[in-house]
């Protein structure tokens, strides 16, 4: 296929499942391309069945050793899956390395596999942009289920579980002890928990702590959401736990759909894409606004303006553009 | 502003020296580019796999094994075969000078030898992909 490919064809491509259309439109979504967006309006109304599954958890952890395990178990069930793994960029350069699909090359001829790796693109909360819009594309073409696979998060990046069906949350032993499991964020957002790493010996202590803290969770409100968070112990090397895994994730996906949850959290997960662009879009009118704005910044550094004086002069201005 | 190079960093063959090719990968992120890394034992079509999934603008190859004049061309074979005989395929590692004519000819478009400063690689792939210099420094 030329690169020069239009979006009608390119749309057309990804419908029919190939793999050339498939890569460059997410590289035009990627790159705020117009073909990129029409790539998407045409696709669109053929994509809604996937279930889409965030796996996150800290750098190192071994989410893409998991996901590469998750890939074996949906293809020996004869699923098509497709895997966005994201790394993040450099704050100084821009620059990436994406190191994920090194634990993925197994797969390269079944073309019932894509891995594709995106740069974070200083976007924030372990994601990209455009990381759901991309799904979409995986969508189209036929993959079920799609992985998301954040950056290495922190305690606080949760931002995955307003994009995906599914959430797993990768934790890993020795990182501290029972009060670690007490803690608000990152903790709260597993529908899955994978302790990974499960051949080491304190695997096993974290995922006591783990299901002791969510059964009283669930004395207060599991019941009341009607799912309870599972923790499953995995280990890639070993490759035990992942049939575990998988069956809780199944057993997820089942009861999102005899549920009004798959449609609630398909709800969340397009407004959050929705708002996002929103956000995108009119953060680029206040970027050009402020470029304007020196003689603010200028006060502000002088001391006579404070800062916040400053915000409100220039949504003024912003705002008085329209 | 021009979006990021993609860079496919690997290592085709049976050697095992990765330093060269790790050095270029940090070289080609502190440039700016987004370096998909795929490390050792690549075959052919393990790369032009990447090579199309992942949308590469540059296919980055590093060989130490001497192996290099029967490595090179199935390679750009199974990027043809696959439809991405349209990437520009650089080549780094220890390949003696006389072999570099010939493999040109093959369609890789530059050989960075032993001592090659990182950045005439990285100036040369700019050139080649239109990118921006992050720093403004060239």
């Amino acid at each position: 296929m030329p690169r020069s490919a239009s979006p009608e064809t390119l749309a057309t491509g990804v419908i029919g499942g190939d793999t050339a259309s498939i890569a460059r439109s997410i590289t035009a979504i990627e790159n705020d391309a117009p073909a990129g967006r029409e790539v998407l309006d045409r696709i669109f109304p053929h994509t809604g069945a996937a279930h889409i599954i965030g796996v996150t958890g800290p750098p190192g952890s071994g989410k893409s050793s998991l996901v590469n395990e998750i890939i074996r178990e949906t293809r020996g069930r004869g699923k098509k899956i497709a895997v966005l793994a994201i790394d993040p960029s450099s704050p100084i350069t821009g620059g990436a390395t994406l190191g994920d699909r090194i634990r993925m090359l197994e797969w390269h001829a079944d073309p019932g596999v894509f891995v594709r790796s995106m740069a974070s693109r200083r976007f924030g909360g372990g994601l990209a942009q455009h990381t759901l819009t991309v799904a979409h594309v995986f969508d189209a073409a036929g993959f079920d289920p799609i992985v998301i696979e954040t950056v290495g998060t922190g305690q606080d990046e949760v931002a995955i579980a307003a994009l995906a069906h599914s959430t797993v949350l990768v934790q890993v032993p020795g990182m501290g002890d029972s009060v670690q499991t007490l803690k608000a964020g990152s903790l709260e957002i597993g529908d899955v928990i994978a302790v990974s790493k499960g051949d080491r010996p304190e695997a096993q202590a974290l995922a006591r702590d783990l299901r002791r803290l969510q059964t009283l969770v669930d004395d207060m409100d599991g019941l009341m959401h009607g799912w309870r968070t599972k923790v499953v112990t995995t280990s890639a090397t070993e490759r035990t736990g992942i049939d575990t895994l998988l069956a809780a994730l199944a057993e997820h996906r089942a009861w999102l759909r005899d549920s009004e949850e798959w449609e609630l959290r398909t709800r969340r997960m397009l407004g959050t894409e929705i708002a996002s662009r929103v956000q995108q879009r009119l953060l680029a009118d206040v970027v050009a606004a402020s470029e304007s704005t020196g003689d603010v910044i200028e006060q502000v550094v002088a001391r006579s303006v404070s800062p916040l004086a400053a915000a409100d002069r220039m949504l003024e201005r912003l705002r008085s553009r329209r | 502003m021009k979006q990021p190079v993609r860079i496919l960093v690997a290592k085709p063959g049976l050697d095992g020296h990765d330093r060269g090719a790790k050095v270029m990968a940090r070289a080609f992120r502190d440039a700016g580019f987004e370096v998909i890394y795929t490390g050792l034992f690549q075959t052919p079509e393990m790369i032009a796999n990447a090579a199309l999934q992942e949308d590469v603008d540059v296919v980055g190859l590093s060989i130490l094994s001497g192996a290099h004049m029967s490595l090179f061309p199935p390679i750009i074979e199974a990027l043809r075969q696959v439809g991405r005989d349209d990437a520009l395929v650089i080549a780094g590692g220890t390949i003696p000078a006389t072999d570099i004519p010939r493999i040109r000819e093959m369609g890789i478009a530059e050989v960075f030898g032993p001592g090659t400063r990182l950045q005439d690689a990285i100036q040369f792939v700019r050139e080649r992909t239109g990118a921006d210099d992050p720093e403004g420094s060239t």
